[in-house]
């Protein structure tokens, strides 16, 4: 308690306070990031059914079980979940991989591996879309299930890879040392230290990568088929031909609620792992 | 005499001991292991494609048949620089400047304060109160915009509640900006832009002000510095390159977006939009192709000066 007090004493001192204007901004910030977001809850029982209407007239909470039986809904929210968990798992393997060979080792090429990863996530959406819609034509693949965890498991390595790369950087090879000189094997070494020290590291990347997926939608429109409809898909039909704007405003709400999930999990992960 | 590494060699090793010094033994095979699944799905999926597509800008689409014709040109490229398609370049570009600028403005006191000012459970919340839109989905959040922007919406609504309906006239009268109303105007898309990016330009500029040492500003201020000249002297060129790290996310998510100018806006065309139609219906892969070009040759350009910032010690 007290030696908490001191520190934050030493990093500010008593005489510097933020000033209103400042203070003021701030908050007007934080505002107007979650404004809207207050507002698709809002939205999601109000009673208007035709237009976009505020204050709504009055609330109900009818549409929950309209959405219930909406078959459409709930496919595509299944798929979306398999998605991002196939992807998830996918860019997990890869990103531990790459973090691993990278972050001791120098080989040729090494920047440029570190870019590669880095890119179907820095490139426009709309590029890395149709470059995997070409690769996908060119080796003669039908668009599935399949084709949009390989566009998803792409992009997604780069959460784990920085996560884990992150973490290994910061454990002192020291310890995988003592554990080889102290006569364990690879796999014992693996098993004991390796794999407990990256993984809080690996499962938060793993969030952020399912997080990520899970919201996709530029490039899952030229990575899927026709039959195939992720939730963002379908939310992008429902929000370029708004007919149904009850069921649209529901499903905004429960999608928001299912993203906040792995992101406060992810979020206590790293808050921990900086603590230690 | 039997020397210790000779016993080493003669006893019998199990296969995972076996394992562990041939990979000690082998660093390159061990990296060639690591790094052969996930390289060659990277070069088949990905890379492999992305050339293929910067080729097929250089193909062209033959007048008369329609077809693309697989031979090296400039056809396409010369097509691309003509008037209508440099304007939907140009209006892409100053839509991008104009979003990171203001996201600049917006984001910079909230990473201040979050990196100077706040303690312990502020702080923590409001990190949490970036991070929750950054990562929320962004077609919901692009949706809200839809419900708020409309013409019975709150936008609108909170305009009448504080009688500042003339206002928001005038801001539509407006030439280029304005548009018949809030949600088809570039005003409203501009908004949205600003809203759906704002945070990826607070993480970077909070990290840039976080590594700013303390000792720095004790120092400034020793030296007889007045908080306002050690702002400028001394925060502000140490944080520039996270403002540049952030703009270049802001910049390059304006470029290549395509939901938004589709969603909300007065349905003039945008790179984005203008790929997609490109390569999907009208069929003009090597148009398409060289329109994607521009915000990577953009970027590029962009990523190579940021660089000199030292943008990239702040990502």
């Amino acid at each position: 308690m007290r030696s908490n007090a001191r520190k934050e004493s030493r990093n500010t001192p008593s005489t510097e306070r933020a000033s209103l204007g400042l203070k003021l901004a701030t908050l007007g910030a934080i505002l107007f990031l979650h404004i809207p977001i207050v507002i698709i809850a809002l939205y999601a029982f109000t009673t208007e059914d035709r237009t976009y209407q505020f204050p709504p007239p009055g609330l109900t909470f009818n549409w929950f079980g309209v959405i219930l039986e909406r078959a459409d809904f709930w496919r595509a929210l299944v798929l979306s979940l398999e998605v991002a968990s196939v992807a998830t798992f996918t860019a997990m393997a890869f990103g531990s991989l790459i973090a691993a060979a990278v972050y001791r080792t120098q080989f040729f090429g090494k920047e440029t591996l570190s870019l590669l990863v880095i890119l179907p996530i820095a490139l426009p959406g709309i590029v890395t879309g149709i470059a995997l819609r070409s690769g996908i034509r060119l080796l003669d693949l039908d668009f599935s299930f399949w084709t949009i965890v390989l566009g998803h498991a792409t992009f997604c390595i780069v959460t784990v890879y920085n996560n884990v790369v992150a973490r290994l950087r910061r454990t002192a090879y020291s310890q995988i040392e003592a554990s080889m000189d102290l006569g364990a094997t690879t796999f014992q070494t693996l098993r004991y230290i390796t794999l407990p020290t990256i993984a809080s590291a690996l499962l938060a990347g793993g969030m952020l990568a399912f997080a990520l997926s899970f919201d996709e939608v530029i490039v899952t429109t030229f990575t899927s088929g026709a039959q195939q409809a992720t939730l963002p898909i379908w939310m992008l039909t429902q929000l370029t031909r708004p007919r149904e704007r009850p069921i649209t405003n529901v499903a905004a709400l429960i999608v928001t609620a299912i993203t906040f999930i792995p992101i406060l999990i992810a979020y206590r992960y790293t808050q921990q792992a900086g603590e230690q | 005499m039997v020397t210790d590494a000779q016993t080493i060699q003669t006893k019998k090793l199990s296969t995972p001991e076996y394992l562990s010094r041939f990979f000690f033994n082998h660093p390159r095979t061990v990296l060639i292991l690591l790094l052969a699944v996930p390289l060659t799905w990277l070069i088949v999926f990905y890379v492999g494609p992305l050339l293929i597509l910067a080729l097929q800008s250089f193909f062209y689409i033959d007048d008369y048949s329609g077809t693309m014709v697989k031979q090296l040109s400039l056809n396409t490229y010369a097509e691309l620089f003509t008037p209508p398609n440099m304007e939907i370049v140009t209006r892409t570009v100053t839509m991008a400047a104009a979003v990171t600028l203001v996201d600049v403005l917006i984001a910079f006191p909230l990473a201040y304060y979050l990196g100077r000012f706040a303690k312990g459970r502020i702080k923590s919340l409001l990190y949490l109160g970036v991070l929750l839109p950054l990562w929320s989905s962004y077609l919901v959040r692009v949706y809200a915009w839809k419900l708020i922007l409309s013409n019975e919406g709150i936008a609108n609504w909170f305009f009448e509640v504080v009688h500042l309906t003339g206002v928001r006239d005038w801001l539509l009268s407006l030439p280029v900006v304005g548009g018949s109303s809030l949600s088809f105007s570039y005003l409203g898309m501009f908004m949205v832009f600003v809203y759906i990016w704002l945070p990826y330009m607070i993480l970077p500029i909070n990290a840039a002000l976080e590594r700013v040492p303390r000792s720095l500003l004790d120092a400034s201020s020793d030296l007889g510095a007045k908080p306002g000249y050690t702002f400028r002297r001394v925060i502000l060129p140490l944080v520039f390159p996270g403002i540049i790290a952030g703009s270049i996310f802001t910049f390059s998510l304006t470029l290549g977006d395509y939901i938004i100018p589709t969603v909300i806006g007065n349905s003039s065309y945008f790179i984005g939009p203008v790929v997609n139609r490109l390569q999907g219906t009208s069929g003009n892969v090597p148009l398409a192709a060289a329109f994607t070009i521009v915000p990577i040759t953009i970027m590029g350009v962009y990523l190579l000066l940021a660089r000199r910032t030292g943008a990239f010690d702040a990502l």
